[in-house]
């Protein structure tokens, strides 16, 4: 199915969630507002025609030092792939800085409990309903997450 | 020899008790390989490769550390990995030594930055640095001939 098309179906199906839609290179990614992402996800699996039965990455980026971006400060991004039907679709959440929480979507996705593990390492992203949200590369006892752009490159 | 010259009947040697005792350790020198990035691989090419064949100054592979003699630490030690090899470290039994294999064994290399070890000589002492990123095998080979040379010149009777 085209990557486009799938996006309508998202915005016809959560009517006012999808922010914007954007096309780079042929890859299609939604914006969308992070109260229903989980429904969201739930949809793209579940539905007969879209079955995103993989999902190929789950990571955040630092906006903080972004020219010209007025945007939330982090954005969680999905990378969704259909196996059955080879379509992909990305999809974006912005979260402020001072709570920089978002649902997990580990209990759709096994694959997500690491991807977020590692997201909250890095990035200090927390996510809701996570069933262990410990941290996965650095030591227990690290401070901070390395990859926000105001770590220093020694650390603290 | 001197005085003792045709004092003993064919198949002697004299020598000191420390020539011999070096001697054989220097000549047996088990290594515990504490591979941790790509100079591992390396270090395992040179081991087990033909044209290298380590084994020939008796350094065989050993992944014990209650039965090796040598840690061999190749490649970017990280903050998470340094307490492990520091128990490594720890469980070997003396006399023990320690090669750090490559730039980031022995300074951190390139890698500057807040997950890096900045040389394993802030965990355990180190004995020989081998430079080199990875070292050449010839580089390797002549680290484990000086940790020999260092541990013939070593004293047992008398410390």
């Amino acid at each position: 199915m085209d990557p486009l098309q799938i996006a309508k179906m998202v915005e016809e199906k959560f009517a006012g969630q999808v922010l914007d839609t954007t096309t780079y290179a042929g890859q299609v990614s939604i914006m969308v507002k992070k109260d229903l992402i989980r429904d969201i996800c739930l949809y793209l699996k579940d539905d007969p025609s879209l079955k995103m039965d993989h999902l190929a990455d789950l990571t955040a980026v630092d906006y903080s030092t972004y020219p010209g971006d007025t945007g939330l400060r982090f954005e969680v991004v999905y990378n969704l792939i259909s196996i059955e039907y080879r379509h992909r679709i990305r999809l974006k959440v912005r979260v402020p800085e001072e709570d920089p929480r978002v649902d997990t979507v580990s209990s759709i996705w096994q694959t997500a409990n690491w991807h977020e593990r590692e997201t909250f390492d890095l990035m200090g992203i927390k996510f809701d309903g996570h069933p262990d949200l410990r941290r996965i590369l650095l030591p227990e006892d690290w401070e901070g997450h390395p990859l926000r752009k105001e770590y220093p490159l020694k650390g603290y | 020899m001197g005085v003792v010259q045709n004092l003993f009947e064919d198949g002697y040697i004299t020598t000191t008790v420390d020539g011999f005792l070096n001697y054989c350790r220097a000549s047996s020198i088990w290594p515990m390989t504490f591979g941790l990035a790509c100079c591992a691989i390396e270090m395992i090419q040179y081991y087990s490769a033909p044209q290298h064949d380590f084994d020939r100054f008796g350094t065989v592979p050993r992944p014990s550390p209650r039965q090796s003699d040598l840690l061999l630490v190749a490649g970017t030690l990280t903050k998470k990995m340094a307490p492990i090899v520091r128990r490594v470290y720890d469980q070997m039994p003396e006399p023990r030594y320690v090669i750090a294999m490559g730039s980031c064994a022995g300074s951190g290399g390139i890698f500057n930055t807040y997950s890096v070890v900045q040389g394993v000589d802030n965990i355990i002492p180190v004995d020989v640095y081998i430079p080199g990123c990875p070292p050449r095998p010839e580089a390797l080979m002549n680290g484990i001939i000086k940790l020999q040379e260092k541990i013939k010149k070593e004293h047992y009777i008398r410390k």
